[in-house]
């Protein structure tokens, strides 16, 4: 059993709740999932061609002012907690390179125009707490309890997995078929960083987005080629969606309001949200893909 | 009129309060919120309103209380009831009335998925539709569905029997359409009379059962490979 929960606001008015309501959802399904809990962050305010980077500190104290300082590039870094986003322009890809490069100790979560990503074992409440959610604004957020029944409780372990920019997933279930996916995405040079299931499908979908799918196709070929029980929960920069599979046996609920649109495994996630009485509140079906855009 | 509010209470407090209610009380729980187990396991005949929508396993295990849901409910509203009533008057998602032996569950708008799954003797009713796999192994009592129903409806069926209003997706596994008579008829008007569900047309339902293939096994089967 798994909690995810997602906010996608049409309103800007409701930007700076974004932290507060997505963070109050997730506490709702710590009961899901209680040995660890993520939350990405979709926020505006960058210029285009700069990224965040979601860092993970080695250990507690690391000194994220001397890493800049020893990095030869124009970066700004912010500590959060014990880890850091670190904001740089120019290509991820050689951005990566050189954190891998000039500061290996680091391990990335996620990195992207808007998104940020913030995980970690232990209890939701917590880590809420630890990385300021509840102050946090945004135009949209989505975010995890684990109860992990198939791989190891530990922050790489943890939802979202982000495997492009501004790309991230939540999963509740389990996929059956993720190692022989796992092996066909090797053989295109996609590596997998732990041996989770859900970062396979978040690999894959990447994976055909790159080649040129968009994320509807994308999650069509999940339906397609993924065995097992899934309700995911997708982010891209500017779309939110939700899909189940074949045998729906993972819960999903959608309130779509004039003002957001809002998923959460239980509907006790959504009754708080302001508006929710006149909110279209529905279970999507098997198979059906729902995405929304801004 | 007992009122219990579910801002103040605990689930555990709100149903040990319903189970020292002498018979005949009527209780208004307010708040719900989407809470889990709201009244369950309770065996006095009370008449409790739940004023909202509700979560999970709302009404199971009870035997006797008449419980109304002013709101939708989320898994499994009247699983494993024993008898009384169960009334939703909105939408209910998966597993209504799972393994209910006894006892009415009715909901006036939609249920999902597995409506009525491995049903014991209870008695089910849905004004419109139903997701996939609903009465799936149900061994004994009637579902009725006064919409549609998703794929696989009444898949490896025992002796519970299905009525259905509208059209159904597909057939599961062993199930069959069976030809409806008086007394099916009569069950179906019986039911509509308790449930209020006025536009099914009892003369014009289909009636789905097993076919009873799979109850032995096939020595021949076997042959196939």
């Amino acid at each position: 059993m798994c909690g995810i929960v997602g906010l996608h606001l049409k309103s800007p008015g409701l930007y700076p709740q974004l932290g507060a309501r997505l963070s109050e959802m997730l506490l709702a399904m710590s009961e899901r999932g209680p040995d660890s809990a993520g939350i990405a962050i979709y926020e505006e305010g960058l210029p285009e061609g700069s990224f965040r980077y979601s860092l993970r500190a080695p250990g507690p104290g690391y000194d994220w002012a001397a890493m800049t300082q020893r990095l030869d590039w124009a970066a700004a870094i912010r500590p959060v907690a014990d880890d850091a986003v670190l904001t740089a322009p120019g290509n991820p890809v050689a951005v990566l390179e050189r954190l891998a490069d000039q500061a290996p100790e680091l391990r990335v979560f996620s990195y992207g125009n808007t998104m940020e990503v913030y995980k970690d074992v232990g209890d939701p409440t917590a880590i809420c707490d630890r990385y300021g959610i509840a102050q946090r604004s945004g135009y949209q957020g989505l975010g995890h309890t684990r109860m992990a029944t198939e791989s190891a409780v530990t922050t790489d372990h943890s939802h979202p997995f982000a495997a492009a920019a501004d790309l991230c997933l939540v999963h509740n279930g389990s996929f059956s078929n993720h190692a022989t996916i796992r092996r066909r995405l090797a053989d295109e040079g996609v590596v997998c960083t732990t041996d989770n299931d859900s970062e396979v499908a978040a690999r894959f979908i990447a994976y055909h987005m790159a080649r040129g799918d968009d994320l509807g196709a994308a999650l069509r070929k999940v339906l397609a080629e993924f065995d097992g029980f899934f309700t995911l929960l997708v982010a891209a920069r500017d779309q939110f969606a939700v899909v189940r599979d074949t045998f729906a046996c993972k819960p999903a609920v959608i309130a779509e309001a004039p003002d957001f649109v809002a998923m959460a495994s239980e509907y006790r996630a959504l009754a708080g949200l302001p508006g929710i009485e006149e909110a279209d509140v529905f279970e999507p079906m098997p198979e059906e893909i729902h995405i929304w855009s801004r | 009129m007992v009122a219990l509010n579910c801002a103040e209470l605990s689930t555990r407090e709100i149903n040990r309060a319903l189970a020292e209610l002498p018979n005949g009380s009527t209780v208004s729980i307010t708040d719900p919120q989407g809470r889990h187990n709201l009244a369950v396991g309770l065996h006095n005949q009370v008449a409790i309103t739940i004023e909202g929508n509700a979560g999970y396993f709302i009404g199971g295990l009870c035997d006797g209380p008449e419980i109304v849901v002013n709101g939708f409910v989320g898994w499994s509203a009247g699983e494993n009831l024993m008898s009384g009533i169960v009334r939703v008057r909105g939408n209910a998602s998966e597993s209504t009335g799972a393994s209910s032996h006894g006892g009415l569950v009715i909901v006036e708008g939609d249920a999902s998925s597995r409506t009525g799954i491995s049903l014991k003797g209870g008695t089910i009713a849905v004004a419109g539709d139903v997701g996939h796999m609903s009465g799936f192994m149900a061994q004994a009592g009637t579902i009725l569905i006064g919409g549609d129903a998703g794929e696989g409806l009444g898949d490896s069926l025992y002796e519970a029997i299905i009525y259905v209003g509208g059209a159904f997706r597909s057939l599961g596994a062993d199930a069959q359409v069976e030809e409806l008579t008086e007394s099916d008829i009569e069950r179906v008007q019986q039911l509509i009379e308790q449930t209020g569900f006025d536009h099914i047309n009892p003369q014009n339902v289909k009636r789905v059962g097993s076919a009873r293939t799979l109850y032995n096994f096939s020595a021949v089967a076997g042959h196939a490979y």
